[in-house]
């Protein structure tokens, strides 16, 4: 099997080689195929949004997506959460001497895919390969470039009283996929042999859980796929049906839905109330929290946006969201209230009340 | 994926007992007004369900719940942390333990700070992950520091027996596995704080049976419910609770039925006593305790990082001004301490109910008015 070698980052016969075998082959287009020091790029008319973002996921691939869907949806979403159409993106690979050239292969082909799923062209790249050890297989660098149209502002702080929050689908599958794909959730129901009476299985940390009787046959196996997914098709949809009474857009990555609730309330200055009956979350994923002793408000999602916008068109907003694949389950799940803390509270689903505060870290390691 | 209809509201279909469940408490507690009963939560799961849901704004003023000493990563004596470190800084040594335990502060640094200074330390889900780590480098000795409860023992039962089967010299343990019922009985023999019964904790009893609670309940009179973690099924724990009160007929009743039985799991209880036997151990707030610690058998001793690597576990010390040892017996409540949100924040915690997800601190600090 061939693997990347150090040279492969050297600058030398071997890069070029890489990169136009791998590269080029895969994303050439006018602007990338100079293989010159920069990227000329024509622009249309409105303010540009730019952003970058590295991604480091472990495991590399995982069920529902890999690192290079990761790398390319987490850029466009960027951009699409600041209104922007996004145009074109780079692609910098960072790779761990070792790594096997089918799996780089494979995660291209994958980050293609997406990139041409987002409509949106890979201008400029960069290859560099470090010792075994230095670096975990692949990690990716996207940087993007986007532009918004006239007659869209959408800013966190334009969340005003009344705004009704919605959400485009179950929160937490791209946590529990990954958690589910790194090395504890399974590995005690493979160590057991069989005849074995009591199974334990891997995930206890000290949240006191999880011994199961075998006797059923009980075992863990989430089949939690990541959403890991670029969302600008569904903005344009939002855009669409809410206009400039689209106040603000979020994706809720890292720190999941309840970090992002706080940013909003923070940024506007008021308070918001999330409802937790109406928060789609998957049993699965729920089960799985429950195990971990995780709380799925603050688990991962790459496929998720919450739109906070004027109650009057929230029914239309919503209308558009599940008429797209991409927010079949969207759903109304909080509002905007009076009150200058910038506080965020969560109605329980049996009638409770609680604060939603900001994680002080992150509930998983490496998820993206 | 995304139009799964059973992901929308999952749980609202066993709703319906709530607004039932709550008028029984209410209808018990004024039969017992003005008195007021003081219930104990004895688990740390517990705890945090409960401020998830939001189950103690919703009681009456006259039942208060107090928070007990089942976190395993509160009650764990910093002595033990010391002892981590000092493992995690030998050449050649790798410590494996759960990330909450990383980041407890020993009485000069913590394993994380360690970690960044150079030490070995690895976060792992499950002792099985430490056992990878030792089968893949047979030349380097792995150490997992177990805490945990009756819940988590048989896991780290089954993986000291796979390595002493499998002959894997390199795997040692750093053992501060506990048993609840003998807290739970001291904190009723303390006789510091007045207790009218506990919600006993529903994972542990899976294990060991609910008959475990029984001498409790015949000698310290204290009323006993074994209880699931959902909403509903803390409801009811102490609406069961506040019945024998009422009645003044305490015993020790099962409302989590769906895992749990008088006898217990024989079986896991049988392979913890495969390679543990019974000691006395020290509980953080709560001092020693006889015979509510684990450790392992004689024969087990290469297996031993304290006897292989001829570690000392320090006496007890506590961080000045940390009151955890208050708040893990049920003494006072987190923001009566006075680093509470000052000093101690999870981002910066003095003591280790601020850094365990299902630490009282953390929880008070996380969902609680402040």
């Amino acid at each position: 099997m061939d693997r990347v070698l150090l040279a492969h980052g050297g600058g030398g016969s071997l890069t070029k080689q890489l990169i136009r075998g791998m590269v080029v082959s895969r994303f050439g287009n006018p602007a990338l195929a100079p293989l010159s020091d920069s990227a000329l790029l024509e622009l249309p008319p409105g303010k540009t949004a730019f952003t970058t973002d590295s991604y480091v996921v472990k495991p590399l691939r995982f069920r529902g997506g890999d690192i290079g869907r990761l790398a390319v949806s987490g850029t466009v979403n960027d951009l699409a959460m600041a209104g922007a159409k996004p145009l074109y993106i780079s692609l910098a690979l960072i790779l761990e001497e070792g790594l096997p050239l089918d799996d780089l292969a494979a995660i291209l082909d994958s980050a293609k895919a997406t990139a041409g799923e987002a409509g949106v062209t890979v201008v400029c790249g960069d290859t560099k390969a470090v010792e075994r050890g230095a670096a975990d297989g692949l990690f990716i660098n996207t940087s993007g470039i986007g532009v918004i149209p006239e007659g869209v502002s959408v800013a966190m702080e334009r969340a005003a009283p009344g705004d009704a929050v919605l959400i485009n689908g179950p929160i937490g599958d791209h946590g529990v996929a990954i958690l589910s794909a790194r090395e504890g959730l399974s590995v005690a129901m493979e160590r057991a042999a069989p005849g074995d009476a009591v199974l334990i299985n891997g995930p206890i940390g000290d949240h006191g859980v999880a011994i199961l009787s075998a006797r059923e046959g009980l075992s863990f196996e989430t089949p939690v796929s990541s959403d890991v997914a670029p969302l600008n098709g569904l903005v344009v949809a939002i855009l669409a049906a809410g206009g400039e009474a689209i106040h603000a857009l979020r994706d809720p990555t890292r720190g999941g839905l309840g970090m992002v609730a706080c940013e909003v309330a923070e940024a506007c200055c008021h308070d918001i109330e999330l409802d937790e009956a109406e928060i789609p979350v998957r049993p699965e994923v729920r089960g799985a929290c429950d195990l971990l002793g995780l709380d799925p408000l603050y688990v991962a999602n790459e496929g998720k946006l919450v739109v906070v916008c004027a109650e009057g068109v929230a029914s239309a907003v919503l209308t558009a969201m599940r008429a797209h694949p991409l927010g079949r389950s969207a759903a109304p799940i909080g509002r905007v209230l009076e009150g200058a803390k910038g506080r965020v509270t969560l109605r329980t689903a049996i009638g409770g009340r609680r604060v939603v505060d900001p994680p002080y870290g992150e509930q998983l390691p490496r998820i993206c | 994926m995304n139009s799964d209809p059973q992901a929308r509201g999952s749980r609202l279909a066993a709703r319906g007992f709530v607004p039932e469940l709550l008028r029984l408490i209410a209808e018990r507690a004024a039969r017992l007004a003005p008195r007021a009963v003081r219930f104990m939560e004895v688990c740390g799961t517990h705890t945090m369900a409960m401020f998830r849901s939001g189950i103690r704004a919703m009681l009456p003023p006259n039942v208060r719940l107090l928070s007990g000493p089942g976190c395993p990563v509160c009650v764990t004596p910093m002595g033990m942390v010391d002892a981590a470190i000092e493992i995690a800084r030998r050449p050649g040594v790798c410590l494996a333990t759960f990330g909450d335990m990383v980041r407890v502060p020993g009485s000069r640094t913590s394993l994380e700070r360690a970690k960044a200074e150079g030490a070995d330390v690895q976060m792992v889900y499950s002792p099985l992950d430490a056992l990878k780590l030792a089968e893949a480098e047979p030349g380097r000795t792995v150490v997992f520091f177990a805490i945990g409860f009756e819940t988590t023992t048989p896991a780290v039962a089954a993986t000291v027996a796979y390595a002493r089967d499998r002959g894997l010299r390199n795997m040692l343990f750093l053992a501060a596995n506990k048993v609840i019922p003998p807290a739970m009985e001291a904190i009723l023999a303390g006789g510091e704080v007045k207790l009218d019964g506990f919600l006993c904790p529903g994972h542990v009893s899976v294990i060991t049976g609910s008959a475990i609670y029984e001498p409790l309940a015949a000698k310290y009179h204290a009323p006993c419910v074994v209880t699931g973690f959902e909403a509903e099924d803390i409801l009811e724990g102490i609406a069961m609770l506040l019945l024998q009160v009422v009645e003044a007929a305490p015993k020790v009743e099962i409302q989590y039925k769906r895992w749990v039985h008088r006898e217990g799991n024989a079986k896991a209880r049988e392979r913890v006593a495969e390679v543990f036997r019974p000691c006395d151990a020290a509980w953080r707030g709560l001092g020693t305790i006889p015979m509510s610690g684990l450790e392992l058998r004689p024969e087990l001793r290469g297996h031993d990082a304290l006897q292989v690597l001829g570690i000392q576990v320090p006496p007890e010390l506590e961080n000045p001004g940390c009151s955890c040892g208050e708040v893990l017996r049920g003494l006072i409540e987190p923001p009566e301490c006075s680093l509470f949100a000052s000093r101690c924040t999870p981002a910066t915690p003095v003591g280790p109910c601020m850094v365990s997800t299902e630490g009282s601190c953390a929880a008070y600090y996380k969902y609680g008015e402040r």
